[in-house]
């Protein structure tokens, strides 16, 4: 007991201690940029390309020497938190990231199973968020300091089901999708939605799903083929593509098979191999046959790292370069960083016909940026080619 | 009726997983009278090494510019990976199980878990967060027989499967080490005044065991070909209800018990909607073990002796 209550007292006058040193110090204003990536987890690929994205920034930055506000140069920090992928950590990493550190703005979650969760602590706490990749409708909605970068999957799941009709002239479509995440669940529904209303009831001929860590989806995969579907559509991420593909070739299946923006990782191909050459999806940018700034910028990335940047990097540059812009439109800041949270919300919902890499963004009420999508084939060779633009 | 043959197909290759799996938490129960929880992460594991033997077996290959037969690599791959997998079973017996044997059992099931979690977590510190590709050792050829559809992988994943089972039966009951091992999981305490020595018995269990689930962590790959640190888990505990609904500590039990799962798994999921897989195919087994909670070729008295 005795051995106990020296050690409490320890441990208090430590910390006491920490107090006062830390108040002693004198407070420098530093803009400190919070990253909410999946850095671990289901899709660390993803939380790979939205860190190497941040950090490319950083290195501007402090090659200017700081961010200008106003009349003064500020100096700017990253604050990465790994969300694991998963939706707890993520709200975790917000809470911690905007009650500990302090940070003015969040870059972050990329996918939607986080980001809508993660958005609402945002909200709660007055910070302004930039989803940079989740296209799912309840990551903004209702709550004024969430953003994104990426269009929502109201517009892309029509995108993705006219798409097919103009392109094959089919009737009769099946669907794959994972029901325990929302992004794909909300584009499976979105595009079950839009193809119905496309073909009449009854056109979506088996719509089948499985949950998050399944890898086994023969029983799926033969019900689709069963039913007589022309083509598969599955919203699925990188890891998931590369087993279903191969599975449905597997049973038989060899109609095309057209997915979403969560094929665009630089993974997709390197796991799924030629049974994915030839297949198309719809995204946000395409790389191979870039100009310009969004040239530019897959050189500077391929250089540092040695891959072509996929959409979520992409995404996360136009995101937290976004968020700089904001920042730099408030004119000036107070050093209190609950006063400039709400400054840079402001400037961001102002914020109209931004030059992106991904394309020209101007914010809706809801936060939701107005730009056009892109249909990618996946070559011969295992690239990414444009295709077809697709606006709204 | 072609619908019908090709979920059996299906069934047959996804319960073969279930078995060789149980298999290891079957032996190791029988033994030990001990859940081993880290066999679903020795599965992932060996998954891991039989990826990194393919690929240095295939890089070496190539050094030499020899080429190297699909089938000839396949089997020198699953022999060296078995190989360096049975050696970590037996390490994670001596460090984890032995010093705990007189402990209470519920603290080496836990010991287990840990173990578990560190391989799992190593295998993400050391390769880091990257999939790896497994890589496709043979060809697939895809064979359509009346609408029925079969690859060769298939055929091999079921053969091998079932050709290990036998093998594994055959060494328990046609030899001396596997009548050893028949005898200790009789009687743990007094077989050893005979002369056996569980220092011995439990490392070889542990070493048989991990041998199979590299085995069938290869023939994963194989079909799964995208590897993940977190494979194991799920897989483990599903092929520990195998274990548990076969009877804890039968083999053949195990084995049988790991293909039904993987039948009403795949044909729950064929009559309803994909979403209530899982939720039908586990009530199921909760309502087989209602009727039979020692599993189909447990004993119930055995388990009540030696507590």
């Amino acid at each position: 007991m005795r051995k106990l209550s020296t050690v409490l007292v320890l441990v208090f006058s430590v910390m006491l201690v920490m107090v006062f040193i830390s108040c002693g110090k004198k407070r420098e204003t530093i803009i400190k940029i919070g990253i909410n990536a999946p850095i671990t987890g289901d899709i660390p690929k993803v939380g790979e390309g939205s860190k190497f994205a941040a950090q490319m920034w950083l290195e501007d930055i402090e090659k200017a020497g700081g961010l200008q506000v106003g009349d003064k140069k500020y100096p700017v920090a990253l604050v990465i938190e790994d969300n694991e992928s998963k939706a707890e950590s993520a709200v975790k990493a917000n809470t911690k990231m905007i009650t500990e550190d302090g940070v003015m703005v969040i870059i972050g979650p990329q996918s939607s199973k986080q980001a809508v969760p993660a958005g609402g602590v945002a909200n709660d706490y007055q910070t302004p968020m930039i989803s940079p990749w989740s296209t799912n409708p309840d990551t903004t909605k209702d709550r004024p300091f969430v953003f994104r970068a990426c269009f929502l999957d109201p517009f892309q799941g029509p995108v993705a089901a006219k798409f097919v009709k103009e392109e094959f002239g089919f009737t009769r479509a099946a669907v794959l999708y994972d029901v325990a995440s929302d992004y794909p669940k909300g584009l499976a529904e979105f595009f079950k939605k839009a193809w119905e209303e496309i073909n009449g009831p009854d056109s979506v001929v088996a719509y089948e799903s499985f949950t998050t860590k399944d890898t086994d989806f023969s029983s799926q995969l033969t019900k689709i083929k069963d039913s007589g579907a022309e083509f598969l559509f599955t919203p699925q991420y990188y890891n998931e593509v590369a087993l279903i593909v191969k599975q449905a070739h597997e049973l038989g299946f060899n109609n095309p098979i057209i997915g979403s923006d969560s094929w665009g990782s630089a993974e997709t191909v390197s796991l799924c191999g030629e049974d994915c050459y030839g297949l198309f999806f719809s995204t946000h940018y395409a790389a191979a046959g870039a100009q310009g700034a969004t040239k530019e910028f897959i050189d500077r990335y391929q250089q540092k790292h040695g891959y072509v940047p996929d959409d979520v990097a992409a995404l996360t540059w136009d995101a937290i370069r976004l968020a700089q812009q904001a920042i730099e439109n408030t004119g000036g800041l107070t050093g209190d960083v609950k006063k400039d949270r709400i400054a840079v919300r402001d400037q961001l919902a102002k914020i109209k016909d931004f030059a992106g890499i991904t394309g020209n963004m101007t914010f809706t009420e809801e936060g939701d940026p107005i730009k056009c999508a892109v249909i990618v084939r996946i070559s011969d060779q295992g690239e990414y080619e444009f295709y077809k633009q697709v606006c709204p | 009726m072609a619908f019908f043959l090709q979920n059996v197909i299906n069934a047959l290759q996804w319960g073969s997983f279930y078995a060789l799996i149980a298999l290891g938490y079957s032996m190791v129960y029988s033994i030990l009278m001990l859940f081993n929880f880290t066999h679903g992460d020795i599965f992932m594991t060996g998954t891991y090494i039989g990826f990194g033997v393919a690929t240095a077996l295939v890089a070496l290959a190539t050094a030499l510019s020899w080429s190297m037969p699909g089938w000839l690599l396949l089997v020198l791959t699953i022999i060296i990976a078995m190989f360096l997998t049975s050696i970590l079973g037996v390490v994670v017996e001596r460090v984890g199980y032995r010093p705990l044997r007189e402990a209470p059992r519920a603290s080496a099931a836990i010991t287990g878990l840990m173990i578990g979690i560190m391989l799992e977590y190593g295998n993400l510190a050391i390769l880091g967060t990257q999939r790896y590709n497994f890589p496709s050792i043979i060809e697939t050829a895809t064979y359509d027989v009346g609408g029925v559809f079969l690859t060769n992988k298939k055929i091999l994943i079921v053969g091998v499967a079932l050709l290990l089972m036998i093998a594994l039966h055959q060494f328990i009951h046609k030899t001396r080490w596997g009548m050893a091992m028949r005898a200790m999981s009789y009687d743990f305490q007094v077989v050893p005044l005979m002369g056996v020595s569980l220092n011995v018995i439990a490392p070889m269990t542990f070493a048989i065991g991990s041998a199979l689930a590299a085995a069938g962590g290869i023939l994963y790959g194989m079909a799964y070909p995208v590897l993940d640190p977190f494979m194991g888990i799920l897989l483990g505990w599903k092929s520990f209800v195998a274990a548990i609904l076969g009877g804890r500590g039968s083999i053949l039990g195990a084995a049988l018990a790991g293909f039904l799962l993987g039948f009403i798994e795949i044909f729950t999921a064929m009559v309803f909607p994909s979403t209530f897989r899982d939720l039908i195919a586990y009530s199921i087994i909760l309502l087989i073990l209602t009727f039979r909670p020692y599993g189909f070729f447990g004993q119930a008295h055995s388990a009540q002796l030696r507590l």
